[in-house]
């Protein structure tokens, strides 16, 4: 019970900042998803005079990924009231050609903006249609969402490390007496200061044990990937051995740089 | 004779507006044993704290085990705290340590084997006559019994100076007579410098001593 005490306070505090690490991750890895969606969705609308070299323009502009031509079927159709077979062949080669662009990831508004000027560069390129206006609001949102969510992340931080400071100041207290005698009988700091260390560690890792252990059971649970896969995303909730060596890398320098303070701050009472 | 302690012009002080010990000479023999007296506030526990090197002198100077203690450094005074036995005013135990624990800590800095040690700490605590508190904390014995751990503690590693502040403070009659014989022996079968600050001098020790005696911010020797 005692020992038990002795390391709650602090493994709780180490738990909530890989907490809102691994959140951070995830939403960080659902909107980078969630763009890539967006991405395979949109296209840009091109209308070219010439027929455009598909090769020659990914080349030129690195951001696209694809060039489609579009077939002009449906416009003439629209059109076909009482025209002569041989007019339609006549209006298929004058008719300006019309192509669907792709581009390798979601642009910013910016990226749009270049994209557009280097596309109307071209002599032959009439025209640029980018769906401006719906792009730059869905972007709008998800710049938003990804703020609202750092903010949150950096408040439950912020709560953490003051939450840490107090711990900080229990342990200074609690160890300063030990380490005293210990110095008084001439222990090398080493020596004074290798509980604290033990104990730093020990925390460090029951604390990643148990994120470990929430999110292994988080990312493998039916109803999370069911949420997951209703707005049309699949991301690695959590890697466990890429955000298991990050989660316990963070928990390992937080609780050590910890101990040092105590260590470094401690100092012989007259 | 060899000196394990020579203090020359030693002045103490914990602010400059107050010296507690001032301009002191006296050197203390390798292997004596010596009483410090004084009323409540002269200064004793700080002169034995001037000693272990946690109170630096502010002026003269203060060599104890051949280590200059003015400006020393933190491995030298380690080093020679190392072969230090402190009985503190106040026991200075380790809390959450058991009471062998305690009295293991000098044995484990000083790097004596886990057999020596453990053989070491069930003849002390059998010495203070507390055999039947292994494994309690200090905190669940009485007063007395924590100021005999503190003493087994200080014992504990064969030091070449025992420092002992009122070892007996808080003693019976019995147990005082514990202590004395306990810091006799050392004396006298290890040759260890004993230096022990109490109010009563017993009047039943067998070696001879050195009685020094505080007043006044000053240290004189009684004859
Ligand atoms: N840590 C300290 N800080 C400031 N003054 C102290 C401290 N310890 C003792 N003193 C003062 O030094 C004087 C001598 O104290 P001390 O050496 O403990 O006396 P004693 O002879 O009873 O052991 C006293 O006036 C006391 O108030
Ligand atoms: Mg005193």
């Amino acid at each position: 019970m005692k020992s038990f005490k002795n390391h709650i306070s602090l493994v709780i505090a180490l738990v909530s900042i890989l907490f809102s690490l691994q959140i951070f991750t995830i939403v960080d890895r659902s909107i980078n998803a969630y763009k890539e969606n967006l991405a395979k969705n949109y296209s840009l609308v091109v209308v070219s005079q010439k027929t455009l070299q598909p090769k020659e323009l990914t080349n030129k502009i690195t951001a696209l990924s694809s060039v489609e031509q579009l077939s002009p079927d449906g416009i003439i159709k629209k059109l076909n009231t009482g025209i002569s077979k041989k007019n339609i062949e006549l209006l298929k080669i004058t008719l300006p050609k019309f192509y669907k662009f792709k581009l390798k990831r979601y642009p910013t508004p910016a990226e749009l903006q270049k994209i557009k000027k280097e596309l109307l560069a071209y002599p032959y390129i009439t025209k640029v249609e980018t769906f401006s206006n719906t792009h730059d609001t869905t972007y709008k949102l998800l710049l938003l969402f990804k703020n609202v969510i750092s903010v949150l992340a950096i408040s439950i931080l912020l709560v953490t490390i003051l939450l840490i400071f107090k711990e900080l100041r229990i342990w200074q207290f609690k160890h300063n007496e030990r380490m005293n005698i210990m110095g008084l009988f001439g222990a090398p700091t080493w020596l004074r200061s290798a509980v604290l260390f033990r104990l730093s560690i020990v925390d460090a890792f029951i604390a990643f044990a148990v994120s470990f252990v929430i999110f292994s059971y988080f990312s493998s649970s039916p109803w999370v990937k069911e949420q997951f896969a209703n707005i049309g995303i699949s991301i690695v909730i959590f890697d466990r051995v890429y955000d298991s060596m990050i989660m316990l890398g963070v928990s390992m320098t937080v609780s050590i740089l910890l101990a040092s303070f105590i260590v470094l701050g401690h100092k012989e009472e007259v | 004779m060899d000196k394990v302690i020579i203090a020359q012009n030693l002045s103490l002080a914990y602010s400059k507006d107050e010296t507690i010990i001032n301009k002191a000479n006296f050197s203390i023999d390798s292997g004596s044993f010596v009483f410090i007296t004084g009323a409540s506030g002269s200064g004793k526990s700080t002169l034995l704290k001037s000693l272990y090197g946690v109170l630096k002198p502010i002026e003269g100077s203060l060599v104890v085990g051949g280590v200059e203690l003015k400006g020393v450094s933190n491995a030298k005074l380690n080093f020679l705290r190392k072969h230090l036995g402190i009985v503190f005013q106040d026991y200075k135990l380790v809390k959450e340590w058991t009471i062998e624990k305690n009295i293991m800590l000098p044995l484990i800095i000083n790097g004596y084997e886990k057999s020596i040690t453990q053989s070491q700490v069930d003849s002390l605590l059998k010495h203070v006559r507390l055999q039947h508190q292994v494994g309690k904390y200090p905190l669940e014995l009485s007063g007395g019994e924590q100021q005999r751990v503190a003493m087994a503690r200080a014992l504990a590693h064969n030091p070449i100076l025992i420092l002992a502040d009122e070892p007996t403070g808080n003693l019976d009659d019995y147990s005082s007579q514990l202590i004395w014989n306990l810091l006799e022996g050392a004396n006298e079968q290890l040759k260890t410098t004993v230096i022990v600050v109490t109010h009563h001098i017993p009047e039943t020790m067998k070696v001879d001593y050195k009685h020094y005696h505080i007043e006044f911010g000053e240290v004189h020797e009684v004859i």
